[in-house]
């Protein structure tokens, strides 16, 4: 018999494993974290990411670990509680909702610093090779809701609308096909919030049932319509970008820093007469925009190494001012004052409340 | 009469055999199209990424010339490390640049002017001084990285546009032109795409960090689901009683072969790291979770193998005395040994291209840091690759392809590997 006798073999294969496991394994382990651990919405992550590494080459701490869970998620493991095995910070496109910090203060997480870090626009795209579109929030919220007023009395009827100019005259004659993120994306919910229900205020009656039946308001002004003419495109927002390009007559919403980025490609729709710039976002005048967040343990500051000084790098005028590396990446810078407030809530960890 | 009914007999048969033959060679031509089909699919796939993903393999290079002013770096001539690693190399390279393009004056032009190559620039020159203190004071020609967006102009992804609405300007356009002219842009081998750590700056980033986190993830799968598997198909094959238990756990493992592998995701957040507070992102959580995944696969793989093995084999070793455990292993396992390792190495390339549970055990991250054991945070090849793909920065485009082309090229390995395990070792009866 020339063969491996199979005991042999497995019993090496044993002793392998039970050799290489603690070799493998630095003596450390588990026990401690000697990095900064990061969770949070997508949005933030270009940003978040880009800070933590010049973080991590220019100081003696380690690059810290940045997960994109979105923002429900990431505060929902925020949240979870106090110790290395939970994270340190995490990243909102929205702001943290009272329910979440009841969570927080029943796992024990009872001060949190909240730091506004810029603005994020959403835009309406379209490829270069199409016509720029100008268009108003009354507008989109007709073009991409599930239901749409009449025009008889106060009653809804189910989106009738096949082309922009059944919608508005005004638009061009094709039909309605816009790619966007799915409800889970933050994305998304900004998009509802800001557009659609921007354009639902618009009708009065509407506007007057968010007094008398906020439900039903919310589930009028952002329900979106599903028979087809929005396509839920996933969260990747560079395969928009690219499914635009390919098909002119198709719109795209993404967030600005994907249009920044491919503005040889595609181009933002004008909406209320404000085109998606980078001025016009900064400034507040486009009204597709939201501000963004992160969130500290401050507990964590004293336990993890590092915190303070990504904090730190985060709100220095090299990162998030007006000439910052992160406006290079697409983020919209706040004013001077608001900058100056997040900047001294972050050194002196000063809890947030509501 | 008789003779009549054999003819009408052979009538029938060669009126029927056109038929046949006719069926036949439908039969083979739907065959041969269909592989056709198949095969031109995968030969679009590998044309479309080879097409995107060559061009990341170089990258472009600017040639500056680097005064290592021993005033900005070390003013008092300490010599001290500390002293020389907090000195401002970024401004080394902006005044590398200044000199090359005097005429430049304006804030906004300056702004232009240093962003033609990568911040990694600075922290090349910093270690460059790192590793040879006798730099500082000497004047050297260096190549450092070009940004991302010129690397995209050079390759001819992006066009300088004048009506601004591009990511280029004509200004930055003529500088890019003025130092090809002068020779000083080059297109190099990108070796920080293989040694280096993922980075939010394409030129610098690098699939190194996700090779090494995807060898300690194998690493682990392998030294727990191959003992484990083998030993169970084993116990299951050659020892254990055939009853219910075994039927029931025979459909058990069945079924786990076909559970989505984002449940094996859940159920590894659950245990591995809620329960026993295994350190998350780590490679051994992820090795754990795509143990669970892989198991059932080469338990099955196994046992086929195992069944193959002729009964004279058995009967033979227990005729002559062995006792049953002699016969398993020295007789049985031995030849089914090679069919074990193919269904191994065909589970651990399935694990290899899996992304989704570890999306619930935090493998899905930026991570920077090239991982150093089992138990650092980590990421694997094609979470690199799901990253990179939703990165808004246009020259990730070519990297996600380059790092599928990697990833590829590793299954392809792993999957001639079994064939070639099949073919040396395989026993045929």
């Amino acid at each position: 018999m020339k063969r491996p006798s199979g005991a042999a073999l497995l019993l090496i294969l044993f002793a392998a494993a039970t050799v290489m496991m603690p070799l493998l394994a630095p003596a450390a382990g588990a026990a401690g974290r000697d990095y900064i651990s990061i969770v949070g919405s997508s949005t933030v992550y270009p940003f978040a990411t880009v800070v933590a590494e010049r973080f991590g080459k220019t100081t003696k701490f380690k690059t810290p670990k940045v997960e994109a869970t979105g923002s429900g998620g990431g505060l929902k493991l925020f949240c979870s509680g106090i110790g290395v095995r939970y994270p340190d910070i995490t990243n909102a496109s929205r702001r943290i909702k009272k329910s979440e910090i009841d969570r927080c203060r029943a796992n024990g997480v009872k001060e949190i610093i909240e730091i506004k870090i810029g603005y994020d626009g959403i835009v309406l795209a379209n490829s270069r090779k199409a016509e720029r579109m100008n268009i108003s929030r009354k507008d989109i919220f007709l073009a991409l809701a599930k239901d749409v007023p009449s025009g008889i009395g106060e009653s809804l009827i189910p989106n009738p609308y096949k082309t922009w100019s059944d919608v508005n005259p005004a638009l061009p004659d094709i039909s309605i096909e816009v790619l966007g993120p799915p409800p889970t994306s933050g994305t998304r919910d900004a998009f509802a919030e800001l557009a659609l229900q921007g354009g639902c205020r618009k009708f009065g009656w509407i506007r007057a049932m968010k007094k008398t039946d906020k439900e039903r308001y919310k589930a009028v002004c952002e329900a979106v319509r599903e028979d087809g003419a929005y396509i839920e495109a996933g969260e990747n927002d560079m395969l928009i970008v690219k499914k635009l390009e390919a098909n002119p007559h198709a719109f795209g919403i993404f967030g600005f820093s994907f249009l920044d980025q491919n503005a040889d490609r595609i181009q933002g729709s004008i909406i209320d007469g404000v085109e998606p710039t980078f001025e016009n976002i900064a400034s507040g005048r486009y009204p597709l925009a939201r501000p963004l967040y992160f969130y500290v343990k401050k507990a964590h500051a004293e336990m993890i190494p590092g915190i303070k000084e990504y904090i730190r790098e985060f709100t220095s005028e090299k990162a998030w001012g007006p000439e910052g590396y992160l406006i290079d990446k697409g983020l919209i810078p706040m004013p001077d004052s608001e900058r100056e407030k997040f900047r001294s809530d972050g050194r002196s960890l000063r809890n947030f409340s509501m | 009469m008789i003779r009549n009914s054999h003819e009408a007999r052979l009538e029938l048969i060669k009126a029927g055999l056109k038929r046949r033959y006719a069926k036949e060679k439908i039969f083979r031509a739907v065959g041969i199209s269909a592989i056709t089909a198949a095969l031109i699919m995968l030969a679009i796939l590998f044309a479309s990424i080879t097409k995107n993903g060559y061009s990341a393999f170089q990258q472009t290079f600017i040639r500056l010339d680097i005064f290592f002013d021993s005033q900005v770096i070390d003013p008092d001539s300490t010599g001290d490390p500390t002293v020389l690693s907090q000195a401002d190399y970024g401004g080394l390279v902006k005044k590398a640049l200044r000199d090359m393009f005097p005429g430049v004056g304006k804030r906004r032009e300056k702004r232009d002017l240093y962003s033609l190559v990568s911040p990694g620039a600075a922290f090349q020159l910093r270690k460059m001084v790192m590793d040879a203190p006798g730099l500082v004071g000497t004047r050297q020609a260096v190549w450092v990285p070009a940004d991302d967006d010129i690397d995209m102009l050079v390759k001819g992804y992006i066009r300088a546009a004048g009506d601004g609405s591009g990511r280029i300007s004509a200004r930055k356009a003529a500088w890019v032109k003025s130092l090809v002219s002068k020779g000083a842009i080059e297109k190099r081998f990108n070796t920080a795409f293989f040694t280096g750590g993922d980075s939010r700056e394409p030129e610098l980033a690098g699939i190194g960090g996700a090779v090494a986190g995807s060898l300690y993830t194998m690493l682990v799968t392998l030294i727990l689901s191959f003992p484990l598997g083998v030993a169970t198909a084993v116990y299951l094959e050659e020892f254990a009683p055939k009853n219910i238990w075994t039927d029931i756990i025979e459909v058990n493992i069945n079924n786990l072969a076909a559970v989505p592998s984002i449940v094996f995701g859940l159920l590894g957040l659950a245990v591995f790291l809620n329960f026993f507070g295994l350190p998350r992102s780590s490679p051994l959580a992820g090795g754990l979770v795509l143990t669970l995944m892989t198991l059932p696969t080469i338990i099955i793989a196994s046992r086929v193998s195992l069944q193959s093995v002729p009964p004279s084999i058995r009967e033979g070793a227990l005729s002559v005395g062995a006792s049953r455990m002699q016969a398993v292993m020295h007789h049985v396992l031995p030849l089914a040994l090679p069919g074990m390792l193919t269904g191994t190495i065909i589970g651990m390339a399935r694990a290899l291209g899996e992304t989704a549970p570890l999306l619930m055990i935090g493998m899905v991250a930026f991570i920077v840091d090239i991982p150093a054991g089992i138990f650092d945070k980590a990421t694997v090849l094609p979470v690199q690759i799901y990253l990179w793909a939703d990165s808004p920065e246009r020259a990730f485009v070519e990297r996600t392809s380059a790092a599928i082309i990697v990833l590829l090229a590793f299954l392809l390995i792993m999957n001639a590997l079994a064939v070639v395990f099949r073919k040396k070792f395989e026993q045929r009866w």
